[in-house]
């Protein structure tokens, strides 16, 4: 009787390091990427309603739009920061971590509402610039389990692209540099990183993840900088438009 | 503990295995799903902020 009850539990355990090292990602992180993807859809779907192009197959509402050039960054539109902890705003697309990556951005950090969701999974540090404003975006997301948003995120190299996507169109971003901190070097988020209390001049994006893998001693920060704005009505990005077959 | 569990489901041996292959996967549906996100979530907290 107790032999079997310990054995029970020991299956348990072993099933409970399965579930959180391999099975979760699969389930959580699936569920993020159609979550992300409906937004994107949706966001699609506006835009077009909004410019009249509803046709039929063949309509001008069919053909995806010719993807352009970058536009400065100064006209950019910066959306207002949401109020509502886990309430989603943005999209995450990163051609690194593989072409059908996408997920959500939602406000806020706390790790049950919003890190651990299973439809959000980014959350942007209240208080710290939102996409195309003079400043820091800072987001965080798990390396390791519920998803793992940012479970690639070591592999950013300079110059990869990381595309930030709003109802309004793209805020791309290069990636500059990795860095290793700990956990209490909160002005990683500063409107300039690393320099606390600098004036910003330039738009950075900050995104924070656990360091090691599966430990809590230290976080990871990549840093990368805006380099160019696609507004919706001109197209997505030729990067995005190729991987997305003109989803978007 | 099993064997009683065996033994308290009706029916011939196929009819008990398949009862218990149904009850098997009802746990494992049970815990992937709703008990161990709740223990990540209340035991295992897991922060990846950098914060004061």
């Amino acid at each position: 009787m107790l032999g079997e009850a310990l054995v029970t539990l020991g299956v348990l355990v072993v099933l409970y390091i399965g579930w959180y090292a391999w099975l979760n990602d699969i389930i959580v992180g699936g569920e993020q990427t159609r979550a992300a993807t409906e937004l994107q859809q949706q966001w699609a779907e506006q835009s077009r309603d909004e410019r009249g192009e509803r046709g039929g197959p063949g309509g001008p509402g069919a053909v995806p739009a010719p993807a352009v050039e970058a536009l400065s960054i100064e006209l950019a539109p910066v959306l207002a920061e949401p109020s509502a902890t886990n309430e989603a705003f943005a999209t995450l697309l990163v051609p690194r971590f593989g072409a059908d990556y996408a997920r959500t951005i939602a406000q806020g950090i706390d790790v049950s509402a919003v890190l651990n969701s299973r439809r959000t999974g980014v959350g942007h540090y209240p208080g710290t610039q939102m996409p195309g404003a003079l400043g820091n975006f800072a987001i965080a997301a798990h390396r390791n389990a519920n998803g793992a948003p940012f479970g690639e995120l070591l592999d950013l190299r300079v110059g990869d692209r990381v595309y930030i996507e709003t109802a309004a169109g793209w805020y791309e971003y290069a990636f500059r540099g990795l860095e290793y901190v700990l956990p209490n070097e909160v002005d990683v988020i500063a409107p300039v990183p690393r320099a606390a209390g600098a004036e910003p001049e330039e738009r950075f994006l900050t995104m924070t993840t656990c360091n090691p893998r599966f430990s809590t001693a230290e976080r990871a920060i990549a840093y990368s900088v805006m380099t160019g704005w696609y507004p919706r009505e001109g197209g997505a990005p030729a990067e995005l438009s190729a991987m997305l077959g003109g989803k978007a | 503990m099993y064997a009683a569990l065996w033994r308290a489901i009706p029916g011939p041996v196929w009819v008990k295995v398949l009862i218990l292959v149904a009850l098997a996967a009802g746990i494992l549906w049970a815990l992937a799903y709703v008990v161990f996100p709740w223990i990540s979530n209340s035991v295992f907290p897991e922060d990846v902020t950098v914060r004061e």
